[in-house]
């Protein structure tokens, strides 16, 4: 066993015991305990969803995408002032469009006057892009909060009810969430491992120059993983959108991504769920157990610590890519 | 034709060795400042003063702190506004705890405040690296601005959240007044843009950008990491601190934690790109032109006499801003600095061609 396993394990044992701690403490009951755990990770399923689309686009063109957020909020934003107009099938389709021709643009306007370009000058012109889309997309479509309703069940379901006194209260809206994601994981995983264009975006994500003469298109490939990102941007934003309102604010949530990321790592898939769910889990609970004794309201930083303290432990994330340095 | 180094021989190292080599830029610049101290005053009004001389003055200051950090030891932040935090929250509170402290001392104190804050928090950087850095700062961000909204010590306990800055006793002198402000904060802008111009051109500076463009290259030649990134570090927060200071007490009056949240990270960021990585003088340019960019967009539509909400308006900004940026990363990734330094090589043989 190396030294940065034996980090890792000591990592997740300390992780384990603070999140079991409660209750050998006699703070909490195990039913509550468990409500509070599977609402964790019921967010942390959402924060997977926005980190997803970050993954994508680093994996395949090394691209810091500060824009995700921000495509997000786009997204959920086109949608909701669509559907005022049409049918809510068409209005997807119309929005998925839309994300389309901006991945097209993204790459016309922005990634291709940039290419070999150093990383942080590709990750402020994201920032750039993010702060265009937040002025354009308010413009365009209107800066009030809108509500979006597409038919998921609010009212929560309490389930176990034989196992435990009273059960445990379980929000519909978030498991029908968590489905979603599922779904759209797999579909990646299949996108990526079964398709010629997947194997193709995998090539690309690999090495540039490698894939650049096999004959694999880098232009193209990056249109099309900017909008599979926007795809997945749209999810995102019809899950978090009917649960919180389409408004301004759901960018800032989508700032919680960004912890995700470097927890699971930049490149990994696997790694922006896993962390999603660590994030999630880790929020609640520290939010209710350990928040009363802060004064409160530490969800707003208690992620960045979170990743914080495990990059020390494991620099480049749960699943990234070691990194070996040559001079 | 004027800008002509012919005949200007250097005899000496020090003379080789100086700030401005060439004697057309000595002038300039002590031309510029006599201006800006001397007649600037007098022309000035109020509202240039209140409005675009005093910030940007205090801007520039932070953006020569996190340049650098980002553009001379390559260490991206995310943080910034946090570190003015801890300035413009430890001068308040020394400045009301110990009422009789000289307003300069208080404003030192406040940087070192910040000083070893920014370097509690540039440790991971000895680890992490690159974007993974970048997204730790933002835990600093975060966590500063919770603390400071939250922990009621620093506030003194003001029921609102809100605090007000002490009047500006300075030696016995009360400071009020744009004039008087736009002086005060001019005379610390240039000391220390002098003391970071020699920082980076010194040993110490030579080590960040070691770091910056290869650190396990400076490493086997010697360059300590440990050092070089928290010194960075330091510096930098220093900087950015005594210009949180400024910002809070000079500018602002009174102030919420607000005033320095993330959305201030990213608007230094920009000044930096803008205005040039791994530059000072870009520094200043990157924070004119983000201080006088909103206040043109805001005069535009009303010259031409278009009724426009300022609702519209902030977000045709907030448009523009990302436009520019990309705009500028495409155009000059070196940003303003660089476009002059262009035009120094061009007015050098002008008006021949070679």
């Amino acid at each position: 066993m190396n030294a940065s396993r034996r980090n890792l394990a000591a990592f997740f044992a300390l992780l384990a015991v603070g999140a079991v701690m409660p209750m050998l403490l006699g703070q909490a009951r195990f039913p509550q305990w468990l409500e509070i755990v599977l609402g964790g990770l019921m967010s942390g399923v959402l924060y997977s969803l926005v980190a997803l689309g970050l993954v994508l686009i680093f994996k395949a063109s090394g691209v810091f995408n500060f824009a995700q957020g921000a495509m997000v909020l786009f997204a959920a934003l086109s949608l909701v002032r669509l559907m005022e107009k049409m049918p809510f099938a068409v209005a997807l389709a119309a929005t998925l469009a839309i994300m389309v021709a901006l991945a097209w643009l993204v790459e016309r306007l922005v990634l291709r006057p940039l290419v070999n370009q150093e990383g942080i000058v590709l990750f402020m012109a994201t920032l750039g892009v993010a702060y265009f889309l937040d002025g354009f997309g308010q413009i365009v479509w209107g800066n009030d909060v809108y509500t979006l309703d597409v038919g998921m069940p609010k009212e929560p379901k309490i389930i176990l009810e034989k196992t435990f006194e009273g059960g445990i209260l379980v929000n519909t809206e978030d498991l029908i969430a968590a489905l979603i994601a599922a779904l759209l994981v797999a579909a990646l995983a299949l996108f990526f491992q079964k398709t010629s264009t997947g194997r193709a975006l995998r090539a690309v994500a690999d090495d540039h120059q490698a894939a650049q003469s096999v004959g694999i298109p880098l232009n193209r490939i990056w249109v099309i993983v900017w909008s599979v990102a926007g795809l997945v941007a749209l999810v995102a934003g019809v899950v978090w959108g009917s649960k919180l309102g389409v408004q301004f604010s759901l960018q800032q949530v989508a700032l919680k991504a960004l912890p995700v990321v470097i927890l699971g790592g930049f490149t990994s898939i696997p790694g922006a769920i896993v962390g999603g769910l660590l994030i999630g889990l880790g929020e609640k609970l520290s939010e209710v157990y350990l928040g009363p004794s802060f004064g409160g309201g530490i969800e707003n930083w208690f992620a960045y610590v979170l990743a914080l303290v495990f990059l020390l432990f494991r620099p480049e994330g749960l699943f990234g890519e070691k990194h070996i340095d040559r001079v | 034709m004027i800008y002509r180094e012919t005949g200007q021989f250097k005899t000496t190292y020090a003379s080789d060795q100086q700030l401005f080599p060439i004697l057309q830029d000595r002038i300039f610049v002590v031309a510029f400042l006599a201006f800006a101290f001397g007649a600037v005053p007098f022309i000035a009004t109020d509202y240039l003063f209140r409005a675009i001389l005093t910030p940007f003055l205090i801007l520039s200051l932070a953006a020569i702190g996190l340049n650098i950090l980002v553009g001379y030891c390559g260490q991206l932040s995310l943080g910034t506004g946090g570190f003015m935090a801890v300035g413009a929250y430890a001068a308040y509170n020394l400045a009301i705890r110990l009422p009789s402290l000289n307003l300069l001392v208080v404003f030192v104190l406040a940087g070192l405040c910040s000083t070893a804050v920014g370097a509690l928090f540039g440790i991971p950087s000895l680890r992490i690296k690159g974007f993974y850095l970048a997204v730790t700062t933002l835990a600093a961000q975060f966590f500063l601005d919770w603390a400071f909204a939250r922990v009621g010590w620093f506030t003194n306990y003001s029921s609102s959240g809100s605090v007000s800055a002490p009047p500006l006793l300075f030696f016995g002198h009360v400071i009020e007044g744009p004039v008087e402000k736009y002086l005060f904060v001019l005379s610390i802008v240039c000391v220390l843009a002098l003391a970071a111009k020699n920082l980076t051109r010194g040993a110490i500076g030579r080590s960040w950008m070691a770091m910056r463009d290869m650190d396990v290259a400076a490493e086997v030649i010697g360059i300590r990491p440990l050092y070089a990134k928290l010194t960075a570090f330091a510096v930098s927060s220093f900087f950015v601190g005594i210009a949180g200071a400024l910002w809070a007490f000079i500018y602002l009056g009174a102030w919420e934690p607000l005033a320095f949240d993330v959305n201030r990270s990213f608007e230094l960021l920009f000044m930096v790109i803008i205005g040039g990585l791994g530059s000072i003088v870009g520094s200043f340019l990157g924070a004119a032109f983000i201080v006088i960019l909103p206040l043109a967009l805001n005069q535009f539509p009303t010259a031409l006499g278009i009724p426009i909400s300022t609702a519209t308006i902030s977000e045709i900004e907030l448009m523009v801003f990302g436009a520019l940026i990309v705009f500028f990363l495409i155009a000059e990734p070196r940003g303003l600095a660089r476009l002059c330094a262009i035009g120094k090589e061009k007015l050098r043989l002008w008006p021949f061609p070679h």
